[in-house]
């Protein structure tokens, strides 16, 4: 490292090494996520991630807002997961308040959170696919996705940043025939899966891209803070729905999917098996959802006492964690969210190393990042 | 529950509002019947002092350095001065199995006189159970990127928001800021609508960014 005339440090590079800037506007980097790739040929020496192009303070903004002001704006974090964003910040506001959700408020939003699992996945699985080189996929994804989408668009109005939840329950009730559509599309759904699998498990290419590639040992995967997918692909059995469950998942049977490896295709696998889990999550609970009141009395004007919280829950990419702090008025202290796709971005550069370009492509697509999330 | 005592309660929640007299004549608003009180909201939990076994641990082992110990809303909170938070946190993660760390951050306390509280949310594995760390500094910290790798962003990031120094961080830079921001986001002091003007025009080439 040399310092320059201006103060910035620069590197001095060998004979044989260059650096090439990948990113922010390249369409395999899922957003606008820079790159400093050190390189020996067509080998990954080290790289350097640049963060920070869609920062918009949205922690900043939550000291500013009430409460129930502030919920749309976390659907703006991971914005293919909306749901699930909502669902973390109404029950950690509700931890604050000492309320609970009632059990028909709770079976719905596992419900649609599972649902949005799904959406995640399967986003995540077209686009991944995508970049690694095989189209179809996407068609195929897109089009079980759009029936999700339709499904939150006709329970809320909104397909992406859907505000689903409130804090202390749901705002409305589920429409007539919201049982039967959830019902006709996870029916068949894990029939879809096998339509994926089909296409890529077995596929010659995709074995050789995705085999002993973007290689994260358990060790690592815990020193370097994953989570989610990416913990679990690794071999850690790990899921805070079973570890601390939250919601209605206490009452629902399930396994947790891990892989062996800790490389690109384990996390396949355990992505595709939590696609089956989730179905049959959802399968579950919508023969069983109780009657009752869908909000619990947390007031007109949500004012926790001062005190402080910290919950998480398992989002699709791994554990969003809320820690709010309360001064007693209706607006948060201090707002903190905790990014799954942040934390595991990080792994990044221990898992492209020694790797070729193409698969750092494979990399980023195995993380499952959402820029919206690790900016915020 | 019927209808009929659902509207009763709901009526019952609204606060006795409406107070009599904002332009309209008192005789408008109607006697209520004596509705039958719903059961009050349960009381949320408050802060209490915590002094289980793993704190008792502590306090044998580092002594003046493991300050209040406090359960939040059934969460484990424990302040540990600065100067001994490596100690603390290489005892945790190797003596207690407190393998993860989940998050850190900062709240800016700024009529305090140490201004900022470094929380840190630990977890362990075997245990299942997770730890929240305080503690109170003034811009500078120890660094804990030596014992849980995963501080390296979220100190920086710390760095960002807020100014605090994690002394011996690896390589402590702005992440999410632009290199060359001036001011620290996240501080109490640094109003919502503020901006660091100059560098907006250097390099946006526009006066302002609103």
């Amino acid at each position: 490292m040399m310092e320059n005339p201006r103060g910035v440090s620069t590197t001095v590079l060998g004979a044989d090494e260059i650096i090439l800037n990948m990113g922010p506007q390249h369409p395999s980097t899922h957003g606008v996520l820079r790159i400093k790739l050190k390189l020996d040929g067509e080998r990954v020496i080290s790289s350097e991630c640049t963060i920070g192009y869609l920062h918009r303070g949205v922690e900043k903004i939550g000291e500013n807002r009430t409460y129930p002001q502030f919920a749309p704006y976390v659907d703006r974090t991971d914005y293919v997961a909306a749901v699930s964003n909502g669902l973390g910040y109404c029950q950690a506001v509700e931890m604050l308040l000492g309320a609970e959700a009632p059990p028909r408020a709770r079976w719905v939003r596992t419900i649609l959170t599972e649902l949005q699992r799904l959406a995640s996945h399967l986003l995540w699985l077209g686009t991944h696919a995508l970049d690694i080189g095989a189209m179809t996929p996407l068609f195929y994804t897109f089009r079980e996705r759009e029936e999700i989408l339709k499904i939150f668009e006709k329970y809320c109005g909104a397909r992406l940043t859907t505000h689903a939840f409130r804090i202390g329950g749901l705002q409305y009730e589920t429409y007539d025939g919201f049982e039967e559509d959830v019902k006709a599309f996870t029916r068949d759904f894990d029939k879809r899966i096998d339509e994926y699998e089909e296409l890529l498990t077995e596929n010659r290419i995709w074995l050789e891209r995705t085999r002993d590639v973007g290689v994260l040992t358990a060790e690592d995967a815990i020193a370097m803070g994953a989570t989610g997918p990416v913990l679990r692909g690794s071999g850690v059995r790990w899921d805070i729905r079973k570890a601390m469950p939250y919601a209605a998942y206490d009452q629902f049977e399930f396994t947790i999917p891990v892989g062996e490896r800790g490389d690109v295709y384990d996390r396949y696998l355990v992505r595709l098996e939590e696609m089956r889990q989730s179905r049959r999550i959802v399968l579950q609970a919508v023969d069983s959802i109780p009657e009752g009141p869908v909000l619990a009395r947390v007031g007109k004007v949500i004012k926790p006492p001062p005190g402080e919280v910290y919950h998480s829950i398992e989002a699709p990419k791994g554990e969003l964690g809320y820690y709010i702090v309360s001064d007693g008025t209706t607006q948060p202290y201090r707002l903190r969210i905790r990014p799954p796709s942040f934390v595991n971005l990080q792994a990044l550069d221990r898992m492209v190393r020694g790797a070729l370009i193409a698969d750092v492509v494979a990399v980023i697509g195995t993380l499952d990042i959402v820029l919206g999330e690790v900016d915020r | 529950m019927t209808d009929e005592q659902k509207k009763e309660e709901r009526k019952a929640d609204q606060p006795a509002a409406a107070p009599p007299g904002e332009g309209k004549p008192p005789a408008a608003v109607p006697a209520k019947p004596a509705a039958p009180r719903p059961p009050a909201r349960p009381q949320p939990p408050q802060p209490e002092p915590l002094d289980n076994e793993l704190v008792r641990r502590l306090r044998t082992r580092f002594g003046e350095a493991i300050g209040e110990a406090t359960s939040d809303r059934a969460q484990a909170i424990v302040e540990v001065a600065a100067e001994r938070l490596l100690e603390v946190c290489g005892y945790l993660k190797q003596e207690e199995k407190f393998d993860f760390l989940t998050d850190l951050t900062a709240v800016d306390w700024y009529e305090r006189d140490k201004r900022f509280d470094v929380i840190l949310n630990l977890y362990s594995f075997p245990h299942n159970q997770r730890l929240r760390l305080k503690v109170p500094v003034n811009e500078t910290c120890p660094s804990v990127t030596a014992v849980w790798a995963t501080a390296n962003w979220l100190e920086r990031e710390c760095f960002d928001m807020f100014g605090i120094v994690f002394e011996g961080h690896p390589d402590l830079k702005r992440i999410l800021m632009p290199d060359e921001w001036k001011g620290y986001p996240l501080r109490k002091d640094y109003d919502i609508l503020r901006q660091d003007e100059e560098w907006v025009r250097e390099n946006l080439g526009i006066k302002s960014g609103q």
